[in-house]
């Protein structure tokens, strides 16, 4: 293979290999998500009217803004990866930028909707909540478990949005060798896509 | 495979995807207000995985990318929907 003089030295490299991994990596996180749905299914098919009460009491206009920003974020995060592939640093700089404020915001929008729930009493083992029925508690219990693992998800993603940010900043990333980009894209394209089932399971109960 | 050409997507198509997203989103919470009975969560759950296969196609590059990540996804889905089968016709039989 080295026939010919490298001007720079060789790095092994496999961004398919890495996308790979990634992928992977993404159908272990749904079967996890997928089973977490799966309880949910069988306890709301057991209470029907308590998930529907415990539904009612989510705040739908703040589910419905952070469902559209996250999906402005996942937008935005694709076209990073489109002006990277560019060469374009500045403008994938810009738009990862305003994906990492989103994320922060999503944040805290949860802050503030798990707060007034933990105030109210409704929290697993707070007052008000076990003043409640079984299939309620039940409720309760997925939407702080899921949800707050979907929480967990835009943390972690906020951590390799700054990463990802920096090495654009310092030229580790650029337009032939973006693969973290991608990964990256693609793990927060994953949280997108738990938040679109969790948004309608939770908040849009009928 | 590494000399593969990537696929560069333009940013209007991204443009394009995030509107319809958003449209759906939309459409979602506007058919709640609607009385339909059991059908609210299919119509919902159908729209939810309308929005689920855009994001996969067009923001995860299925569309663009190697066939076997698409191939592995749809395996996944079905595994998933058996295992939910599966239970439910355990519990629908007690």
């Amino acid at each position: 293979m080295e026939n010919h003089t490298e001007h720079t030295s060789h790095v092994h490299r496999d961004d398919e290999g890495d996308k790979m991994g990634m992928w992977l990596f993404i159908f272990t996180e749904l079967l996890l998500f997928g089973m977490l749905f799966l309880i949910y299914a069988v306890y709301r098919y057991k209470n029907p009217v308590a998930f529907q009460l415990g539904g009612n009491e989510l705040d739908v206009f703040m589910g419905t803004f952070n469902t559209v920003i996250l999906l402005i974020s996942s937008a935005t995060v694709a076209m990073s990866i489109s002006a990277i592939q560019k060469g374009n640093k500045k403008q994938a700089l810009a738009l990862l930028s305003v994906t990492l404020f989103i994320a922060v915001v999503f944040l805290v929008n949860k802050y503030f909707e798990w707060g007034a729930k933990i105030e109210y009493g409704l929290y697993p083992g707070g007052d008000a909540l076990l003043e409640l029925g079984h299939g309620t508690i039940l409720f309760f219990g997925l939407y702080y478990v899921m949800s707050g693992i979907h929480a967990l998800h835009i943390l972690i993603g906020i951590g390799l949005f700054i990463y990802v940010i920096t090495q654009i900043r310092k030229e580790k990333i650029h337009s032939t060798d973006y693969v973290w980009l991608e990964n990256t894209g693609l793990y927060w394209h994953l949280v997108d896509l738990i938040w679109i089932f969790l948004f309608p399971l939770f908040y849009l109960i009928h | 495979m590494s000399q593969e050409k990537h696929h560069i997507v333009s940013y209007t198509t991204h443009g394009i995807v995030l509107a319809v997203l958003l449209l759906l989103t939309a459409a979602s919470v506007a058919v709640t207000r609607l009385e339909m009975g059991p059908l609210n969560t299919l119509v919902a759950m159908l729209i939810a995985g309308a929005k689920a296969a855009v994001v996969l196609i067009w923001f995860m590059h299925l569309k663009f990318d190697n066939k076997l990540y698409t191939i592995f996804t749809v395996l996944v889905l079905v595994i998933f929907l058996l295992v939910m089968y599966v239970t439910f016709f355990d519990y629908s039989y007690r």
